[in-house]
């Protein structure tokens, strides 16, 4: 965009001017390495651990690339253990890399310099900032402070996601009382009243019923969209990641293995679709146009190559009294799923 | 400045919520608080009783007096960040607290203050009740008087940062209790909790007054009873100045090589 209209920056729109001002965030060969003690079973080992210590070095993240435009969202994904957590904390401060750099802002993340501090934010799903015995709004003020937030802007501020995430009665009751979806959304709310340009959000729907997962899918989206903030999240439902992320970032064992399009993912590792059709009864064997998945009140379902797709319709089509057909792709999870067992080393 | 006082005023509020939703254990607490020196009080007062109404320096009036103004110096200087450390990084409010453009020390320091401000006048009321129940007596001069209030300042600020500096070990071992432990066994014996210095081996009392321990709780007791001179009190506020100097050094460097040490195995 930049180098499409250098000489006019004014008139770009305003997301093209975001982009214009180059990646928010970029990581460059960034690896962690973690040493820890191995613990043997049996009282040999735990005598002989006295004396020396058996330490181990797990690489965590290892050499990994990337990086991200302003008011982008893009969905962080990989299995348990894979390096996600590890990598956020890395880009919001609270880890040193072992090698490589990285850079959020313009500003080196471990130095934890304060301007940077007041830019981003990290939530956490399984870890909560908020003050356990007493109410949300409590901790809400403290943060007024910490960040320096204008009594004005933080009374808009904080009305703005009371009502985008229905905070109201929430608000005055002790955290401890709050079910886990409700405290979720004020951790969140907590996380965002200071206005991060950079938001990360390690599972931020983790244990959380499908209604509360959709209602902060589509909080993150709005906050996307009306602040222009650059969001990388990393989360196990891939109904988050499909409805938010355009573009995923996919790590497995600290390496990197996918940085694009999710459309693309999914194409790359999309080998046979599903096929249903509806004929009369179950009677008729199928299993020469494809793997017969299933079968009630006449309605087939087969999967087939991808490949195939085409010629197996036709087929079915041209062979059998089909009363109504429908492709479709695998559901997503076993898509990445099947990334993640393919890619295993 | 202004925001820092800002941090500090909403910190207050946030403490006196806290404290108020505990309010059993808070009483609880309290009584804690004074059981122990009580429990000192009267064992010393019956050994001094039975030794013809004095030990040392020390009538069993003035053993009362002691103790009570012990009660009170402890509880304006005593601190619960040690047992805390451990949980906060444990429980990740520490990385929380990392992520936040303020040192983490102030919450801290605002956090004592407003929780003593809850609780001493309550324990300063029963003091006087002891006062009057055990028959206290002391040798207050107007000037140790004055000089008690700048001893007593200090006596917290030493307390405070050394052990903020001593909680940080959580930073390198999980075994932080077993430190705890030996902290406050050796605070209990050298800074005049057990029994005034003065009464115990002369080489306890120069471990206690080469290590920062007399200075954080028995100084400013011994200053208010009317122990010492206002010359000996002068040069002990100048011991505690030094002390505090050099544990805002120390929490500063622990401090920062405690967030690389964190930063480096992560939690």
């Amino acid at each position: 965009m930049a180098g499409r209209n250098p000489g006019k920056p004014d008139s770009l729109s305003p997301p093209a001017k975001l982009r214009a001002a180059g990646p928010v965030v970029k990581i460059q060969g960034l690896s962690k390495t973690y040493t820890v003690n191995e613990q043997e079973a049996g009282a040999k080992a735990t005598i002989r651990a006295i004396f020396h210590r058996q330490k181990t070095e797990v690489p965590a993240v290892d050499d990994i690339t990337f990086s991200m435009m302003p008011g982008e969202i893009v969905g962080f994904l990989g299995p348990n253990g894979a390096g996600k957590t590890t990598t956020l904390k890395m880009l919001s401060g609270l880890l040193y890399p072992t090698r490589g750099n990285a850079t959020v802002m313009g500003h080196v993340p471990w130095k934890r310099e304060k301007t940077f501090l007041r830019q981003i934010t990290l939530v956490m799903g399984q870890r909560n900032q908020l003050v356990w015995d007493i109410a949300p709004i409590h901790s809400f003020e403290l943060n007024r402070v910490i960040y320096r937030i204008p009594l004005e802007d933080y009374r808009r501020i904080l009305k703005e996601l009371t009502e985008l995430l229905e905070l109201g009665p929430l608000l005055v009751k002790p955290v401890r009382n709050l079910s886990l979806g409700e405290r979720m959304k004020c951790e969140i709310a907590a996380a965002l009243l200071h206005r991060p340009q950079v938001v990360f959000l390690d599972e931020p729907t983790i244990g959380l019923d499908v209604t509360m997962q959709r209602r902060i899918r589509s909080f993150i989206a709005e906050y996307n969209k009306r602040f222009g903030a650059t969001v990388l999240m990393t989360s196990h439902y891939m109904a988050d990641v499909a409805a938010l992320c355009r573009r995923v970032v996919v790590i497995h064992h600290g390496h990197l293995l996918f940085d694009g399009e999710l459309a693309l993912l999914l194409q790359k590792f999309t080998s046979h679709k599903t096929i249903s059709i509806q004929l009369g009864e179950c009677q008729a064997d199928l299993n020469a146009y494809g793997e017969v998945l299933s079968c009630e009140d006449g309605r087939y379902t087969l999967r087939v190559p991808k490949a195939e797709t085409a010629r197996i319709t036709e087929r079915l089509l041209a062979d059998l009294p089909v009363v109504d057909l429908l492709v479709e792709d695998p559901p997503i999870e076993e898509v990445i799923d099947r990334a993640f067992t393919e890619w295993n080393p | 400045m202004k925001s820092l006082l800002q941090l500090y005023l909403q910190q207050f509020k946030t403490t006196f919520a806290t404290m108020f939703q505990y309010r059993a254990s808070l009483v609880i607490w309290m009584i804690g608080q004074v059981l122990e020196p009580l429990v000192y009080l009267i064992v010393w007062s019956t050994v001094s009783n039975g030794n013809g109404g004095s030990i040392g320096t020390y009538t069993t009036g003035a053993f009362a007096a002691y103790f009570i103004i012990l009660m009170l110096v402890n509880q304006f200087t005593y601190t619960w960040v040690m047992f805390d450390y451990e949980y906060r990084i444990r429980e990740g409010y520490l990385s929380f607290a990392l992520l936040k453009p303020v040192h983490p020390i102030h919450s801290d320091i605002a956090d004592n203050i407003m929780s003593k401000t809850i609780t001493l006048p309550i324990l300063t009321v029963i003091a006087i009740g002891l006062a009057f129940a055990f028959h206290a007596r002391l040798n207050v001069t107007p000037w140790l008087a004055v000089l008690f209030i700048p001893g007593l300042l200090l006596a917290f600020a030493l307390r405070f940062l050394l052990e903020w500096t001593l909680a940080q070990c959580a930073f390198w071992t999980t075994r932080v209790s077993a430190i705890n432990q030996i902290y406050f066994f050796l605070l209990l014996f050298l800074s005049g909790q057990i029994a005034p210095l003065s009464l115990l081996p002369r080489a306890v009392q120069i471990a206690a007054k080469v290590l920062p321990f007399y200075w954080t709780i028995g100084f400013p007791t011994e200053l208010l009873l009317g122990k010492i001179t206002v010359t000996g009190a002068l040069i002990g506020l100048g011991v505690q100045i030094i002390w505090v100097a050099i544990a805002v050094f120390l929490v500063r460097v622990v401090w920062r090589l405690g967030v690389k040490a964190y930063a480096a195995v992560g939690q």
